[in-house]
């Protein structure tokens, strides 16, 4: 009996092997050609960013990867040393981080409220919160531009770093409050009938606690606010061009110069640098936040 | 410049320590109230900063915007419907919806499409992570520098010129083109070399999503059904594309959002010219351009419209998921 199966169990894995492999090099060719795909376009403006500009000029980027090699830092130094790029590199600097620390504990506080305080209506005011997760921020301009305008700060960082706080709020609350009301609630009411104060709770169990979507948040805050084009458009470009961030500055090189100057690839991997080392270095959070954010975890 | 700074770090250091210093001082402010109150005021004083920023930067303007789009340019007085009236009469303002719509359907179908095709690729090779990251990537880099990244595939040379843009040289093998690519308004070509771009930087979001979907699907629900004698297809159509569809829903609604929101790929690849333009831009264009506040309000009223089905169709699915909890 055990000698006449063996033979039968023996041939089953060897076709299924056989139907895996086959299906495998297929699967690995069309897997291989979409990551080509994907990755071609980015390469090919790093490629060019390195070219003298008259060799960018004249021939396609992907002739630079055979001999004779001609790269050369050319446009970095002229992107760094003669027009704002590092000035504005700097600007989103200042606007990013102020911008992703005020809201973050801000929604900490809303969050935790939410999450541990009963009190009438909050579940219609949570519902408000998820509402205005998707409002259009162009629904927004007119209004806050003029209030800026009255208050005097149109054109300064502290007007788009309040505009940031405000629009990124609905998220970050969003974001922390399903993080912060899964955490087991055996922890809080110990704590509580320890006698410890709610802010005792807060600081020391709930903040610590909650790390992995503290760093999911900042990271997307902060690349959000970094990539921003529209909210440094409308509240600083018409009126302190001296603060603008990166992306306006590299908008208005490619409009002045109809996508055709040379050092415009420079200037946008400039832009890209920090997003790509927060991305690799802190991908998972990314990748956490993006998830936790849209299908509840 | 060290101006700047010095403002930067101030904001950075002392924001935090000011609100640490409310939070803190609530729970003393909360010792002049009888025990029975503090339950009662507490939770308000939490959320005072977050309600605060969100009714003056969300909700206020939001307000503010719908009263503006029935005002005249410099909202001194009413004009009933006449913004609406020139959005709904205006050839561009008709060309941009159409625009969204277009960007609408097919944003939507592309990242749905290609991250569920990408998800489940992806998912049966070794190199899973390194090929994620790859189609991922886009989604971390601003929009402006994929528009930059985007120009150069785009690039277009005269006929007979050598052929820098890397679209065109790849057609230019087999002897086609070259094409314009931005600038082909047949068939909305350069909106579609538009939405292309905006594909390319949201698969990878769609892909992220669906993957954490399939990898929560029961590995033996699917080997059950294999030992019944069911194919991949049969596997994939009768169990994991059925789990999948709530997924597919979470992606495709923030997709809509995003085709509707669409500005930073319109605004600097083509400023909205030839026929590319988008209700987004248009907006831009009457508040800035133009300087017609009740005109530019009217088109994100329009805008704000199109956009509260799905903040309804979200609060619906956030209150069946609370249910659950």
């Amino acid at each position: 009996m055990t000698a006449a199966a063996t033979p039968i169990s023996d041939v089953r894995p060897r076709v299924s092997r056989f139907r895996r492999l086959r299906g495998g090099v297929g699967l690995h060719a069309v897997v291989i050609v979409l990551m080509v795909i994907w990755a071609v376009p980015t390469v090919g403006l790093l490629v060019n960013s390195f070219r003298p500009a008259a060799d960018a000029f004249g021939t396609g980027w992907w002739t630079a990867l055979f001999p004779p090699y001609q790269f050369s830092f050319e446009n970095y130094e002229h992107v760094l040393g003669q027009s704002n790029i590092a000035t504005n590199f700097l600007n989103s600097l200042i606007i990013s981080i102020p911008a992703t620390v005020i809201p973050i504990f801000v929604a900490a506080f809303a969050a935790y409220a939410f999450s541990w305080m009963e009190f009438p209506g909050r579940n219609v005011l949570f519902v408000v919160v998820v509402g205005l997760l998707v409002v259009p921020l162009q629904a927004t301009l007119i209004p806050i531009l003029k209030l800026f305008a009255g208050w005097g700060i149109a054109g300064t960082f502290l007007a788009v770093w309040l505009a940031h706080t405000g629009y990124g709020l609905p998220f970050a609350v969003y974001l922390l409050r399903n993080f912060m009301g899964s955490l087991p609630r055996e922890v809080f009411e110990s704590a509580a009938i320890d006698g410890a104060s709610p802010v005792t709770s807060f600081f020391r169990l709930a903040i610590p606690m909650s790390v992995p979507a503290l760093a999911a948040l900042a990271i997307f805050q902060f690349l959000f606010v970094w990539n921003d084009l529209l909210v440094a458009l409308i509240y600083i470009s018409a009126v302190n061009p001296d603060n603008l961030p990166l992306t306006v500055s590299i908008a208005g090189l490619i409009t002045s110069t109809g996508g055709g100057s040379e050092f415009l690839g420079a200037a946008a991997f400039l832009s890209m640098l920090l997003p790509l080392v927060v991305f690799f270095a802190l991908q998972r959070y990314f990748v956490r936040g993006i998830v936790g954010g849209s299908v509840k975890g | 410049m060290e101006e700047r700074i010095i403002t930067a770090i101030v904001a950075v250091v002392g924001v935090p320590l000011v609100l640490v210093a409310y939070i803190w001082g609530t729970e003393q402010l909360l010792r002049v109230f009888p025990d029975g109150a503090k339950p009662r005021l507490r939770p308000w004083l939490w959320m005072l900063p977050a309600l605060g920023f969100l009714g003056l930067f969300l909700v206020y303007p939001m307000i503010g915007t719908i009263i503006a789009s029935f005002q005249n340019t410099l909202g001194t007085a009413w004009v009933g419907l006449e913004n609406f009236a020139w959005f709904f009469g205006s050839p561009d303002a008709l060309s941009a919806l159409k625009n969204n719509v277009l960007w609408l359907i097919f944003l939507t179908l592309f990242v749905v499409g290609f991250g569920l095709i990408v998800a489940i690729l992806v998912d049966r090779v070794r190199y899973e992570t390194a090929a994620k990251s790859v189609i991922f990537l886009p989604l971390a880099i601003s929009m402006v520098a994929a528009s930059v990244i985007w120009l150069y595939m785009y690039q277009y040379k005269p006929p007979g010129a050598v052929q820098t843009g890397t679209l065109n040289a790849v057609i230019g093998v087999s002897g086609a083109g070259p094409i314009p690519w931005l600038q082909v308004q047949d068939f909305s070509l350069n909106t579609f070399a538009l939405i292309i771009v905006m594909t390319w930087m949201w698969t990878g979001f769609g892909m992220v999503i669906i993957s954490a979907a399939l990898k929560g699907i029961n590995p033996e629900l699917l080997e059950a059904a294999r030992v019944d004698g069911a194919n991949e297809w049969q596997v994939f159509r009768g169990i994991v594309f059925p789990l999948l569809v709530p997924t597919l829903v979470v992606v495709g609604t923030t997709m809509i959002i995003t085709a509707l929101k669409a500005f930073d790929i319109v605004y600097a690849m083509t400023g909205g010219n030839l026929e590319t333009d988008v209700i987004a831009n248009l907006m831009y264009k009457q508040m800035f351009r133009v300087g017609d506040f009740g005109r530019a309000s009217a088109v994100a009223v329009v805008l704000l419209v199109a956009i509260v089905p799905i903040m309804f169709f979200n609060i619906g699915r956030f209150r069946a998921q609370e249910a659950v909890r």
